[in-house]
């Protein structure tokens, strides 16, 4: 096992080491890091921007890149949050609670290189599991059938919606409304037009672009616009020596680190709890086994370090499900399957077989994407502190033209722009009403390939909906769908105190 | 009991007409048997779910009280930036159509950038005339999005 996995390796390092690769994972990394930094700019709006304009681009720089642009934003998101106190990014808003007060005591500096080993870490461990584990996963889920393909998606969907951010039940509510979304279009059966109402630029189906850029540009920009953020820049000024932390600080920042990383590759493959569920688990854990408790909160180096390096673990562990069983953890996942789908890549535990080259490239590129991270942050943090300083009203007016260029080039169709628009409008309302839009992304995804499966499944089995629990695999996922359903109700009875613990990242959606 | 919070009370409502809506317009497609579904399938099935979960979104809202300044609209309707927003891609589609990418660039951002209060005239006329210049350069020229950058009516001029 080891030897496939050091050949496979080698094999990506190949690829992601030709020079256009490393360019593009260079330029997805750095644009990452840029909107990870900028207040109010949401990976998943990047993301989206971006994807259109990877449609005439190969496969593997184009995912390159788009990975890229997500664990990129963490390294930024963390200055942001460690200089400003403001938690715009949802994984990193716990790093404020120790970050900031530290940044006030003079100490930004040793945070954010604390922030940088740390994420280094908690990144390679996340990549070497991912190398270890996605070829036993793929191993397993070749066997499934479409029972065990439909009752794993149905999880991956319940997780997905129910652990993220806010209430449970409207997030399952969000994942149906996904569904029905990814139902508009052209049956793939029998070639009725559903849900099109006449339109047809709608015989196609739902742009994933558009859907995207109107949740997460648009109704962000509704949401944001006005609304005063102070930014108070006096402790910005940090300078290259200051990154380094003392001995002491090292000391007392290793085993914090070691901590969250465990505990984020642990979050990482339970679907649906990704790096922001991982660095408020990491907070708690680390203040409770703490011999000093108080000093949390006050700026303790093992409250910046731990859930940084959870966060990254946990990133990166999020690539795992996507890559070896094509079930998206969260929405920034779905987004990048999008991607794949659109390139024309089918995903599922096929893909590391069909495609080992964007497999494997995608995993080397990580420690290459890392290390250009950590060389670009330490040097450049100046530069990264600069750009704090751009105002929001000559933000979100770029974005928006960016948004709308960005949806024309998906078909080169003007109607892309108005169906932005319009879903734009829709999802603020949805924002307005207390929901949270990301599971849409989710539902939209899967949607298609679980009714697909649904169909199948009912088709060979002649009807009897039975064989979802007969099958013992499929059986396995049924029943933790109903413990995880259960378990939703015993938290919101018994303990509606329990969840308050997450509300914090709940000031921003991403 | 008592008043419901309001919030979560027109989110319910307002998931149980999208599940109706597609439930009824599921109908109009053939639904098949449970051993060959039909189109019709998908979208009945999950319309009624949508209602159910809208019921029990509604419902939960009746059980959890007030809280502090609870309201279905946000709290200081903002309807400058909301219009100017709005009118940013608009006039994109508008002056896409029959001006070119260049006059369509240059107003979405001029004029979704006075939406912010704290914006000046000046400020947002100079953000327009960057974005559009390096706009036309990066999608018109180096990505070669197909799009005319200045056209009168049909008559394209660049």
């Amino acid at each position: 096992m080891i030897e496939t996995a050091l050949s496979g390796l080698w094999y990506g390092f190949s690829i992601a080491l030709e020079p256009h690769n490393i360019m593009w994972c260079f330029v997805g990394v750095v644009i990452g890091n840029m909107v990870g930094v900028l207040p109010g700019m949401g990976v998943l709006a990047t993301i989206s921007i971006l994807l259109p304009l990877t449609f005439a681009m190969k496969p593997v720089p184009a995912i390159l890149m788009l990975a890229g642009v997500y664990y990129g934003a963490q390294y930024g998101g963390a200055i942001c949050s460690i200089l400003l106190n403001l938690p715009c990014h949802p994984p990193h808003a716990v790093t404020c609670l120790d970050g900031f007060p530290m940044t006030k005591q003079g100490r930004g500096g040793v945070a954010l290189g604390v922030t940088m080993l740390g994420s280094f870490i908690g990144a390679s461990w996340g990549i070497t599991e991912m190398i270890f584990l996605a070829p036993i996963l793929v191993q397993v889920a070749l066997q499934f059938g479409p029972w065990e393909i439909c009752s794993l998606m149905l999880l991956g969907l319940l997780a997905g919606s129910t652990l993220a951010r806010g209430s449970p039940l409207k997030g399952v509510a969000m994942t149906v409304f996904g569904l029905l979304l990814g139902i508009v279009g052209s049956d793939v059966n029998t070639g009725t037009p559903r849900f099109t109402f006449g339109i047809t630029e709608l015989y196609d189906g739902v742009e994933i672009v558009a859907l995207a850029l109107g949740l997460f540009g648009i109704a962000e920009f509704l949401k944001s616009v006005n609304q005063k953020i102070e930014i108070n820049l006096q402790y910005t000024n940090v300078r290259l020596r200051d990154l380094r932390p003392s001995k002491a600080d090292l000391r007392q920042a290793a085993f914090p680190m070691l901590r969250g990383t465990l505990i984020g590759s642990l979050c990482a493959l339970i679907p649906g709890t990704g790096p922001t569920i991982a660095s408020f688990v990491s907070y708690a854990t680390e203040k409770k086994i703490s011999k000093t408790p108080e000093r949390f909160g006050g700026g303790a180096i093992e409250g910046v370090a731990c859930p940084e390096a959870s966060t990254h673990s946990s990133v990166q562990g999020d690539f795992i499900p996507t890559m070896s069983l094509g079930i998206p953890g969260d929405s920034v996942m779905a987004l990048l399957l999008g991607a794949l789908i659109i390139q024309g890549i089918i995903p599922g535990p096929q893909l590391i077989r069909e495609h080992p080259d964007i497999f494997w490239g995608l995993i080397a590129s990580f420690w290459i994407g890392n290390i250009m991270l950590v060389v670009l942050n330490v040097p450049m943090i100046g530069i990264w502190v600069k750009l704090l300083t751009i105002p929001y009203r000559y933000l979100y007016p770029s974005a928006l033209f960016f948004v709308c260029i960005g949806v024309y080039s998906a078909n080169n169709d003007l109607f892309l722009v108005g169906e932005t628009l319009a879903i734009g409008l829709f999802g603020y309302l949805l924002l307005i009403l207390g929901f949270h839009p990301a599971p849409i992304l989710l539902g939209f995804v899967l949607g298609p390939r679980f009714e697909e499966n649904f169909r199948r499944a009912m088709l060979l089995a002649r009807g009897d909906i039975f064989w979802f629990v007969e099958r013992p695999i499929s059986a396995v996922f049924v029943g933790l769908c109903v413990v995880l359903i259960l378990g939703q109700i015993y938290v919101r009875l018994r303990r509606p105190k329990a969840v308050e613990i997450f509300t914090p990242a709940e000031a921003d959606a991403e | 009991m008592g008043r419901a919070n309001k919030r979560d009370f027109y989110a319910g409502g307002l998931m149980i007409l999208i599940g109706l809506g597609a439930a009824l317009e599921g109908q109009h497609y053939n639904i098949g048997t449970m051993r060959q579904m039909g189109p019709g399938f998908f979208p009945i099935a999950l319309g009624v779910i949508l209602v159910l979960i809208g019921i029990l979104i509604a419902g939960a809202s009746f059980t959890g009280g007030v809280e502090d300044g609870d309201t279905a609209m946000p709290t200081k309707p903002d309807w400058r930036g909301w219009l100017c927003i709005i009118a940013g891609p608009l006039l994109f589609i508008l002056f896409g159509k029959y001006g070119g990418l260049a006059p369509a660039t240059f107003l979405c951002v001029f004029v979704s950038a006075m939406g912010d209060r704290t914006s000046t005239w000046k400020g947002a006329f100079v953000l327009a005339s960057g974005v559009t210049f390096f706009g036309v350069l990066v999608f018109a020229y180096v990505l070669k999005v197909p799009f005319a950058i200045l056209k009168f009516f049909n008559q394209v001029l660049f």
